[in-house]
């Protein structure tokens, strides 16, 4: 038993810790986040780290790893709140990797691992990335089909996380191919990404509660030396690691235990959400005023936090499936 | 990242299993306090025969010298067999390790060997009335005499006090001193005249823990753990021994409670129940996140020395989930969950004591904030 990651995926995750760090500083969030745009420039780069194919077969270009990996890069561009298509463009992949028919995947999956093509994933409610996406993998229940460009209908959707593109697709395209097991398992592990986007955007909340808790000053003292903020902080930290324990098990459920996937999915969805959601909220609370500006980062933590809940199933979806699966 | 046990591990478990398969004995049988303790010392007797008592203790002192996983593996089974708790616990995960890591030669000789095989039951005597939370405030005194101490003060939630040997206790050795120092540990001999023991009755109606009054008690010198005025340092090696290492048997003792609560549901009819589904999840949810936590702080553990940061919200998501778990199940069970002696009735009320014993869920929140996420103290 060892619930640690190896040396090749702590590098994984110090990278892209320290990439997100360089690339995506708070203004450059800001600055991409209110004009509603990616940066094509270090997209280029994400795809020259081979972060879009990292869980994409080498028989694809891509580099072979697994959903720990994907979990690994996902997590730390939550927690840099990175506008980016990565998750997309991953997502629609492994999507097709996991359940799309043999001429799917060869049409489609060595330009997605190599980003010279786009992808975008979603459900019938809610897809990201959708407009000028080349293929686009939609979920529906026990369904997915695959859309060609062509193909779609893409009504572009304003929310309030500004840090991605969302939209509703219509209803054309082809079955994926792949079987009801194979789609469940693809939306498991789409889920389980999303979850650690969301971990990583709890972890910052977190972290940036912390550091305001202990410098700002009221009554003559840290604001973190009262109970009500340090306790709610010793809160966020129960709920960051509860998420951040369901998310690595069901990361590695996909891997190396599948047939626990469907339960661990379920439980590291419903626990990140939720955390991830809580967190921010508290958070704000933590920073007072200052908490509800524009000018705050905050609320885009808080915004994607929310968005998290409602792509591919939020807390209560998820529970109710975990209870089907515990045997109520 | 490997979730699953390795070959080694597998074997230990399987031999841990078929041991417990083969010697468990069933779940206490009812009777007065006394018929059932003596059954978990029969219990805690047989354990120690065939080496399994102190699992974690080195073999230079009688245990089996496992280590930290197996250790963990072997409560975990415990619990799965849900076998009874060793006559002897605080003796076993408090006081033998203290002994070991603050005692001399002498008192290794002298104590661990009965501790194992619960002839000596332990007690900890910390909490008194006035200082609980705040433990450094204590006031018990003890008085430097020829050759020993006089001891006086009460302590009280003393667990186990009625049945004990030796008492784990904290006292304050210099009158002029307060809080942390001052504090002296001494291993005091319950059985003589200047110890009364008056039984606490507690909300289950039960009698666990006592009122210890200690009137010119008598403790030589050679009882003395770890030098005088160093109590708190070794008070301190108790609670974390206390706290370490919780996460895997709960979780798995917390599952069996829960798959006992799906299967009531279900009988019920009220599985279906929206509401009651959302719980069971949650329930679900904290379960296992208790246990995955606790094989991640385990890792951080055997890798660098150090649990990680999930191994301090242990005690925590205990305590919650298993108040909130009895809690639902009475309320499945309806007016039948009010039975004065009912099984789920007695698990709702003796598990709001765990967000009190060990640490209350307020002071162990101080501690997540002070020492884990570092922000300033109230003080
Ligand atoms: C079943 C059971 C068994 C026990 N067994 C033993 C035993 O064997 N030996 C032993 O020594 N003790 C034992 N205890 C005592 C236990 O350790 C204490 O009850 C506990 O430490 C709390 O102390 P207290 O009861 O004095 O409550 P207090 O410390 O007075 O606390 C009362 C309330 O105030 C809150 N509070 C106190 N300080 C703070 C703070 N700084 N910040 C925020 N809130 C605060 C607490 O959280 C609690 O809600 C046992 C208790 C129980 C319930």
């Amino acid at each position: 038993m060892d619930f640690g990651f190896n040396d090749e995926q702590r590098e994984i995750k110090q990278t892209a810790r320290a990439f997100c760090a360089d690339r995506f500083k708070p203004e450059v969030v800001r600055n991409l986040a209110e004009a509603e745009r990616y940066d094509d420039d270090l997209w280029t780069q994400m795809v020259e780290l081979g972060w879009p194919g990292i869980a994409i077969d080498e028989r694809f270009g891509g580099q072979g790893l697994g959903l720990i990996e994907l979990v690994l890069l996902a997590e730390e561009l939550g927690y840099a709140c990175a506008p980016s298509p990565f998750l997309a463009q991953a997502l629609s992949a492994l999507a097709l990797q996991v359940a799309g028919s043999q001429a799917l995947q060869e049409r489609y999956l060595p330009g997605l691992a190599s980003a010279s093509s786009r992808g975008a994933v979603g459900t019938d409610e809610l897809c990201i990335d959708p407009e000028g996406a080349d293929l686009l993998v939609l979920f529906s229940d026990d369904q997915a089909r695959a859309v060609e460009a062509a193909d779609a209908e893409v009504q572009g959707l304003l929310t309030i996380d500004q840090t991605r593109r969302y939209g509703v697709v219509g209803p054309a395209g082809e079955p994926l191919g792949g079987e009801t097991e194979a789609i469940a398992g693809a939306r498991d592990r789409i889920a389980v990404a999303i979850a650690a986007d969301s971990l990583g955007l709890a972890q910052r909340a977190l972290d940036m509660s912390v550091a305001y808790a202990a410098e700002r000053r009221q009554f003559e003292r840290p604001i973190g030396a009262y109970q009500g903020v340090s306790h709610r902080c010793a809160e966020m930290l129960w709920a960051v690691e509860e998420a951040r324990s369901l998310v690595y098990y069901a990361a590695w459920a996909a891997d190396s235990e599948p047939a626990s996937l469907p339960l661990a999915a379920a439980m590291a969805k419903a626990r990140a959400s939720d955390a991830a959601w809580e967190v921010c909220k508290d958070a704000v609370q933590v920073h007072g005023g200052i908490g509800f500006t524009w000018e705050h980062d905050l609320h885009f933590l808080l915004k994607r936090a929310r968005a998290n809940t409602q792509l591919f199933g939020g807390g209560a979806r998820h529970r109710e499936r975990v209870a089907e699966l515990v045997g109520l | 990242m490997d979730l699953t046990l390795t070959p080694e591990e597998t074997a230990f478990r399987d031999q841990v299993r078929d041991w417990l398969e083969a010697n468990r004995p069933g779940p206490v049988p009812d009777g007065d306090e006394e018929s059932r303790f003596e059954f978990t010392r029969a219990w805690q007797r047989t354990l120690h025969a065939a080496g399994w008592a102190g699992v974690s203790w080195p073999t230079e002192y009688g245990g089996r010298g496992a280590s930290l996983l197996e250790a963990a593996i072997f409560s975990g089974e415990m619990a799965r067999a849900k076998a009874p708790r060793p006559a002897n616990v605080l003796g076993l995960v408090m006081g033998g390790p203290v002994v070991m890591a603050h005692g001399t030669e002498e008192q290794k000789e002298r104590f661990l060997e009965p501790i194992l095989s619960g002839e000596e039951i332990w007690c900890q005597g910390f909490s008194e009335p006035e200082s609980g939370s705040d433990l450094a405030s204590l006031k018990t005194r003890a008085t430097k005499h020829d050759g020993g101490w006089r001891i006086n003060g009460q302590k009280v939630w003393t667990t186990l006090a009625h049945v004990s040997k030796w008492c784990m206790l904290v006292a304050r050795s210099d009158p002029g001193s307060s809080k942390h120092a001052g504090l002296t540990y001494f291993i005091c001999d319950m059985e003589q005249a200047g110890i009364e023991v008056r039984p606490l009755i507690q909300i289950t109606g039960e009698a666990e823990f006592n009122e210890v009054f200690f009137n010119d008690a008598w403790v030589p010198e050679e009882n003395v753990i770890g030098g005088e005025g160093n109590g708190w340092m070794v008070a301190i090696t108790t609670l974390m021994n206390e706290r370490a290492g919780l996460g895997a048997s709960a979780a798995v003792g917390l599952s069996n409670d829960l798959d006992a609560l799906i299967e009531l549901c279900n009988r019920r009819g009220c599985g279906g129940d929206v509401r009651i589904r959302d719980r069971i999840a949650r329930l679900k949810i904290g379960i296992e996140a208790l246990r995955l936590g606790s094989m991640r702080s385990l890792t951080a553990q055997i890798r660098t020395g150090i649990p990680g940061p999930e191994g301090s919200v242990a005690k925590l998501q205990w305590s919650s989930t298993n108040q909130a778990l009895a809690e639902l199940a009475t309320e499945v069970l309806g007016p039948a969950g009010l039975e004065r002696n009912g099984e789920w009735a007695y698990k709702m009320l003796r598990s709001r004591a765990n967000s009190i014993e060990g640490g209350t869920t307020e002071v162990l929140k101080n501690i997540v904030a002070e020492r884990v996420l570092g922000l300033p103290k109230l003080r």
